[in-house]
């Protein structure tokens, strides 16, 4: 028991390693939310005009909303009026290619480990780095333009490609979605946007790095995937945060569209700052994740991490409208001290014969909430559709707790739908097999938290996986090997 | 909802309540006008239709008064083979004429017993029907059962339904079971009529140290009935409670069953089959509430639905904080048979201590076909086998019945039911 003890308590002492923050000159919009300040980003960002009307739309349709209480989390309700919309570096010019970006800016992903040194690079990632509300830098621009696919910030994309921009955004999440997504639709300041054309298999994986420096500010960042006919991407996502003891509003939107045959594959490592072991601080994670299996025998994969935030609030769902489209939602949430998380999918079957498959894994510990909640709608249409979900919780500590929400709505008789989920904490008789057997108590359960997750971290991507690891040990120190 | 509904429930039902448990009667009418009636906005009532349903078949809320029965209709009801005691109500009135009187047990009419704790354990609050119940209940019965004794043979409760005009039923059951006591219920309603009524049934039951209830609810009265049925338990140190219901038809049913695990070592056990054609709807709400440590609840809904039928589940399990070394399981399976079939199930876990195992399953699915033509292969023709396959789904919950004659009975009732009408 007194082991037992000792892991909980290394667990529970392990500080954030991301809460460092850098002091550089910034740009800010002054505190507030209205149009002048939504006029205020769409100039700064010298949007075209048709943007700025699709921004004041949100705002307006925003504004008739409410904000939405069904969640299974717990916050002071946040003052949206008191949040900073827009901050960026401060770059004389803009730059042209990386040798030009600002080096302290390098220095600060070079301090998380990422590089956007091309050169320095093992692998083949390119990365889109959005520091609070701009990109300050995208790698591998011209190897990728090359096959023809389009890589770059949000801004740059609208200047650019006005055309791709006006047909998608707001395609798969519309402005009146959500709250969240309202607001993000009216202030979102940068993000990502990637293009694949038709046949073309991307051949690095593309990745958007967040961070959130600047205090009192929100970061609303809008990522928009089109993939065209038989395309391929994986794309990655991470995120950091200073440990700051004031809560950050972080709500984002992304939208994927994928086309027939194209395969998506959307893997996140969430590491915001998820608050101190009080509960003071952090990150409030409500995001908007949703893509569009278009086409005929287009495939969705959404592959999440979560291990930061003080409260998430995120459901990555797949309309799959093609028919012979594949929705898939892979997850492992781990909460500690006092986070939260109320996390999910959402699986649309609309198209004949579509398949999903949730697998989502939820370890709460110390003080920690987590729930899972999800849906699978099988419309009337949709023929032959097959899904298997599977939501297990682990329970570590007597003070956590896990919660389940699944909803399963079924109106056509040929769908084969399957759910399963428990909750438990590591089997006294497991950890006893495993000491009969020589394994000291920790190693065992480092085994076995390792092997809970492991269907889940197997579909990350290689560098994915090493760092989703490390993290989850991180969180979990004492208990991961 | 409407203002309409609400404002008629009002009038005609408050008006015309009798006069006795004033003081309850005055709290659950304040509570009741502050909730109204649930619409589909609210969660628990999402998929269930029930205000815009009463709205459109209940022309007049009255309540309903005490039928006059003959012997012949009493013993016309009774299920073949039944061995056990009756107790029968017309409309949620008691009738002792009719009524076996069973030997150390009192059975009284409710209004003779003002000190009834009505409402401790069906709490008003909780839902908009149990305070509407709690302000209108027109009477019911008080049962208690003392301790150390072993009821054998089960007990009937019978009870007849017949519409004038629209009318609301609302019978209050109170059932009190004494330490290591044993006592077993059949419910069955009876329906003297086809136009539509409303039933509105609220039935408390508190069970004993070491009590070993069961219940179990037969619902076939027919397709013109809109009920809400409420059976809210709770149970002390090492008692058992088991329910089986068996849900054939009703234009739209809804049973909320909770169970409150109050004491250590106590179990739960919630059984139930649907079996719906037509254009029913049966939504089926479970609550068990783990409060103690070393309690255990099993659940397992079964349901096939054909035509045009809605089956809806819920099933919520709460573990508390102190109730460690819980033991909590649910299963809900499901065959839709038809295009128009439609099913929502939300199986739903809240656990807050750790050292528990809680797991739920749910499926939705169709008949095997390669099963199908197996038995077919083998010179069964396709409908018999088709009703061979469906009642092999079930049969794992009949089995669950441990009174022989009524598990016979619902047999009989599920093969008559799977040998007709039940389409691909």
């Amino acid at each position: 028991m007194s082991k037992d003890n000792q892991l909980l308590e290394d667990l529970t002492s392990k500080e954030y390693e991301h809460g460092w923050s850098v002091n550089y000159e910034a740009d800010e919009a002054p505190a507030g939310l209205n149009e002048g300040i939504i006029r205020w980003i769409s100039s700064k960002k010298e949007e075209p005009q048709w943007l700025l009307e699709w921004r004041l739309k949100a705002f307006a349709t925003w504004q008739s909303m409410a904000e939405p209480s069904w969640a299974n989390v717990n916050y002071p309700k946040i003052d949206l009026q008191a949040l900073k919309y827009y901050s960026a570096p401060k770059q004389s010019k803009k730059p042209k290619n990386l040798n030009e970006v600002d080096p302290e800016l390098i220095a600060i992903y070079e301090r998380l480990g990422i590089s956007l040194n091309e050169q320095k690079r093992l692998q083949g990632i390119a990365v889109d780095a959005v520091l609070d509300s701009v990109s300050v830098a995208t790698t591998f621009k011209d190897t990728l333009s090359k096959l023809g696919i389009i890589f770059c910030s949000f801004s740059e994309a609208v200047k650019e490609h006005p055309e791709l921009i006006k047909k998608y955004l707001g395609s798969v999440v519309p402005i009146q979605d959500n709250y969240y997504a309202a607001l993000n639709s009216a202030v979102f300041s940068d993000g990502s946007f990637c293009y694949i054309p038709k046949g073309v298999r991307c051949p690095m994986e593309l990745s958007t790095y967040f961070r959130i420096n600047a205090a009192n500010t929100g970061q609303f960042e809008r990522t928009l995937i089109v993939a065209e006919e038989s395309s391929y991407v994986s794309y990655l996502e991470g995120c950091t945060a200073p440990q700051r003891d004031e809560n950050q509003l972080h709500a984002a939107v992304v939208e994927i569209y994928a086309a027939a045959h194209a395969e998506v594959k959307y893997s996140t490592v969430q590491n915001w700052f998820p608050g101190d072991k009080e509960g003071k601080g952090g990150i409030y994670n409500f995001v908007t994740k949703r893509g569009i299996c278009a086409g005929d025998y287009s495939k969705i994969s959404w592959t999440q991490v979560e291990t930061g935030s003080a409260v998430t609030w995120k459901y990555p769902s797949c309309i799959l409208k093609g028919d012979h489209s594949v929705g898939e939602f892979y997850s492992v949430a781990v909460t500690n001290n006092y986070q939260q998380a109320d996390t999910g999918t959402k699986m649309i079957h609309i198209g004949k014969n579509t398949k999903s498959r949730i697998v989502s894994k939820g370890i709460s510990a110390g003080k920690s909430q987590n729930s899972y909640r999800g849906q699978v709608q099988v419309m009337k249409r949709a023929q032959h559709a097959i899904n298997f979900s599977q939501c297990d919780s682990l329970l570590m500590g007597n003070a956590c707790g896990a919660h389940t929400f699944p909803y399963i709505d079924i109106a056509n008789p040929t769908a084969k739908v399957e759910h399963e989920a428990t909750t438990s904490k590591i089997g006294e008789d497991q950890i006893f097999y495993c000491n009969q057997r020589g394994i000291a108590t920790e190693d065992a359960v480092a085994l076995i938290v390792n092997g809970y997750a492991k269907e889940v971290l197997n579909q990350l991507p290689m560098e994915f996986a090493v760092e989703a690891q490390k993290l989850l040990a991180l969180t979990l120190e004492g208990s991961v090997g | 909802m409407s203002i309409k509904t609400k404002q008629e429930l009002v009038q005609g039902l408050f008006t015309a309540s009798p006069s006795n448990f004033i003081a309850l009667r005055e709290q659950g009418k304040e509570i009741f006008l502050s909730q109204g009636l649930p619409s589909q906005k609210s969660e628990e009532y999402r998929f269930t239709p029930i205000a815009k349903k009463l709205e459109q078949a209940i022309t007049r809320f009255f309540p309903a008064s005490p039928l006059s029965l003959s012997k012949e209709q009493v013993q016309n009801a009774l299920l073949d083979g039944f061995e056990g005691d009756v107790l029968v109500f017309s409309n949620g009135y008691y009738h002792p004429e009719f009524s076996n009187q069973i030997e150390g047990m009192e059975v009284s009419i409710l209004s003779e017993k003002p000190n009834t704790p009505i409402g401790s354990i069906a709490k008003p609050e909780k839902d908009p029907f149990l305070s509407l119940n709690q302000a209108t209940f027109s009477d019911g019965i008080f049962i208690s059962i003392p301790s150390k004794f072993i009821c054998k043979k089960p007990i009937l409760l019978l009870n007849f339904h017949q519409e004038l005009d629209g009318q609301v039923i609302s019978p209050r059951i109170w059932i009190e079971v004494g330490d290591f006591s044993e006592v077993t219920f059949v419910e069955q309603g009876c329906s003297l009529g086809s136009s539509p009524y409303f039933v509105n049934k609220v039935i408390e039951i508190q069970g004993g140290v070491q009590s070993q209830i069961s219940y179990h609810r037969i619902q076939h009265e027919g397709n013109q009935v809109i009920e809400v049925s409420q059976l809210e338990t709770d149970i002390q140190r090492g008692a058992q409670f088991t329910s089986f219901y068996l849900s054939l038809s009703g234009d739209l049913i809804r049973n909320n069953l909770s169970l409150h695990l109050k004491g250590s070592n106590s179990v739960g056990n919630m059984y139930g089959i649907s079996l719906l054609q037509g254009k029913s709807l049966v939504d089926h709400h479970t609550y068990v509430d783990h409060k103690e440590p070393h309690a255990e609840s099993n659940e397992l809904y079964k349901g096939i639905f054909g035509d045009y039928s809605r089956g809806v589940f819920n099933g919520k399990i709460l573990v508390r904080k102190d109730a460690q070394k819980t033991n909590a399981f649910q299963q809900n399976n499901n065959v839709l048979l038809s295009e128009d079939a439609l099913i929502n199930t939300k199986p739903q876990l809240e656990i807050w201590a750790d050292d528990v195992k809680c797991s739920h399953g749910c499926t939705v699915g169709q008949l095997d076909e390669e099963a199908l033509f197996y038995l077919q292969a083998r010179g069964i023709e396709k409908t018999t086998a088709r009703g061979l396959l469906l009642f092999a789904f079930i049969a794992e919950v009949v089995d669950k019945i441990q009174i022989e004659s009524l598990q016979k009975y619902i047999i009989t009732l599920i093969q008559e039911r799977l040998g007709s009408k039940f389409r691909t």
